[in-house]
């Protein structure tokens, strides 16, 4: 197996600037191992021709000032990509074809980047596991019985077995920054706004934030830099300018105060998990940041608040599934109704249908007050938690997940045991946050766990940088022994 | 609050998915836990916080009311499970 694929995707743009490599070659090698690794199924879909034909087009023509010259990129399988199939993990887009381009990977296509494949996720984005995709579990190539983290399991796992040089993951509650931590790679979700969600299947919509999945954090800021930017098409996409992340990236952290929650310190977390936390700390402060003590008091309710208003939110986004504009109808049923209600029983896994009826519940007559409306009231209070430590330090760090993978079939029988896992990475969601998680060292196993910092709003450089410095003198090393080939 | 069979009887119908009479149990088992853990809310006094309703500062933005789509029925039509000519085909709702 070549060792180019096994660089981080900084080095392969430089591979490919200096034209040691070309395009199509490095296509090659990933169509290679990404046939050869059926075993994790991490790819839904494959397009290796037009893979191969975007390639020779660059190499013919290459535009070598562009973020992403000639580089191949599998995706999640949310963001839908113009006449490839997009599924969302789910039976009722098993065979559907977008007639259109998600914004974000238009941007990615736009700084030369090329489609590779299309990931898999938990159906509609939810999960925590990859175990309620409707194509199957994906396995984490860190040990063959273990998940790799949901939703965006598919894209993590791909990234870690070096079937993709980066790629791009959707978090609406953690799943892109979970699985990260579970994979031993770098996951970030931008400021709610910053990336438009325009073309990506909804799930959440005041929480969905599509980010970027990497092996550096250098990475991390070349993708996000491409993947970014004010779209007229989503009225939430926030007006600015476009950041120069990948040039502004610094290791200086002198003088910057890092707060440190005293509620993620939660009950039954493993010590190893403490000691990590402690140990990014000294790390913060050998670098010369100042460790400073906060409390966020409602981080305890963020999980409640979370499972209220998102699946309120999917219930309603979901109701366009209805057999008759796209999407799988079930050929049962005397009446329009029927034809309805089939079609949605037969083409929602056991997860999905949980959640729309828990968010029909939540807003149905009634009970609007009690559960909708209180949560929003909470949620505020999740916000005004962050909003007022912010003025007192400049990142939050903590751990990204209270556990390390786990192993497939461990939590799919007792949904709330699934919902703790995104324990620490829910508030960010609420409050609309960027965060992202970085790998931090090795648990008993030998499983990688990540820290998570947190930064204010737009403030994506600053924790990148944090990250970078964190990074640097980390010493992390993902072990992984290609077992499935 | 606790969920039992025919409360999911009630909500399947208002979200429009059958639901298998052998999976209603263990959905309302489910369901049931869910909700005790999301009623955690409760013990906070909210009488006097506004309700966040939007992360963004701003209002939704308003655009011009100028056409800048169009001619894209066969693209709309293309994923249709059943369609006549340029019409989506559903089963009869008039006798």
């Amino acid at each position: 197996m070549s060792e180019i694929i096994k660089k981080n995707l900084s080095e392969i743009i430089d591979l490919i600037k200096k034209k040691e490599i070309k395009s199509e070659e490095l296509a090659n090698l990933y169509i290679d191992k990404v046939s050869k690794s059926k075993k994790l199924n991490s790819y839904i879909t494959t397009c290796f021709e037009h893979t191969i034909q975007k390639s020779k087009e660059f190499d013919k023509k290459p535009n070598l000032n562009s973020l992403l010259p000639g580089v191949p990129l599998a995706v999640k399988d949310l963001f839908c990509t113009n006449g490839f199939k997009t599924t969302a993990g789910s039976k009722m887009l098993e065979n559907f074809i977008p007639q259109y381009e998600s914004t974000v990977t238009e941007n990615l296509w736009k700084e030369g980047a090329i489609l590779l494949g299309k990931l898999n996720c938990d159906e509609y984005a939810m999960g925590s596991s990859n175990e309620t995709s409707y194509f199957g579990n994906v396995i984490n190539p860190i040990a063959k019985d273990t998940v790799p983290g949901g939703s965006s399991g598919g894209s993590a796992s791909a990234l870690a077995a070096d079937l993709t040089p980066a790629t791009i993951g959707t978090d609406t509650g953690g799943s892109i920054r979970q699985p990260a931590s579970f994979t031993g790679t770098v996951g970030l979700k931008p400021t709610y706004g910053l990336c438009s969600r325009w073309g990506i299947v909804a799930f959440a919509s005041s929480l969905d934030q599509a980010g970027p999945m990497t092996k550096s954090v250098k990475d991390c800021s070349i993708m996000l830099e491409a993947m970014a930017g004010f779209d007229n098409k989503d009225s939430t996409s926030i007006e600015k300018k476009k950041e120069n992340y990948s040039k502004n990236l610094k290791t200086d952290i002198k003088g910057l105060k890092i707060g440190i929650p005293k509620e993620y310190r939660v009950e039954n977390m493993p010590n190893e998990i403490d000691e990590l936390w402690n140990k990014g700390k000294s790390i913060l402060k050998d670098l010369g940041a100042e460790i400073i003590d906060i409390s966020l008091p409602h981080t305890k309710y963020a999980l409640p608040t979370y499972y209220i208003v998102a699946p309120a939110e999917a219930s309603s986004n979901l109701a366009r599934y209805d057999g008759v504009k796209y999407g799988y109808r079930s050929s049962k049923g005397n009446d329009l109704i029927e034809m309805y209600e089939n079609t949605r029983s037969e083409g929602f896994g056991d997860e999905v249908k949980r959640r729309i009826l828990i968010g029909t519940y939540v807003l149905s007559s009634g009970y609007y007050d009690a559960y909708y409306l209180k949560a929003q009231k909470v949620r505020q209070l999740i916000k005004k938690d962050f909003d007022e430590n912010f003025g007192k330090v400049d990142a939050i760090l903590t751990p990204s997940t209270p556990s390390s993978a786990f192993k497939i079939g461990e939590k799919t029988n007792d949904p709330i045991s699934m919902y703790l896992n995104d324990i620490f990475t829910v508030p960010v969601n609420l409050a609309g946050l960027p965060a992202i998680s970085v790998p931090a060292g090795l648990d008993k196993k030998g499983y990688p766990l990540g820290l998570q910092l947190i930064g204010k709003t737009l403030d994506e450089q600053n924790i990148l940088n944090v990250a970078y410095a964190f990074e640097k003198n980390c010493n992390f090393k993902n072990e992984i022994k290609n077992w499935w080939l | 609050m606790s969920i039992d069979k025919d409360k999911i009887k009630h909500i399947s119908k208002l979200a429009r998915i059958s639901i298998d009479s052998k999976k209603s149990d263990s959905l309302a088992k489910d369901l049931t836990s869910i909700f005790k853990f999301i009623e955690q809310l409760n013990e906070l006094n909210t009488d006097k916080v506004e309700p966040l309703s939007s992360i963004l500062n701003t209002p939704l933005r308003a655009r011009e009311d100028k056409i800048n789509d169009g001619k894209i029925r066969d693209k709309i039509l293309e994923n249709s499970p059943k369609k006549n000519e340029e019409f989506f085909v559903v089963p009869k709702v008039i006798e």
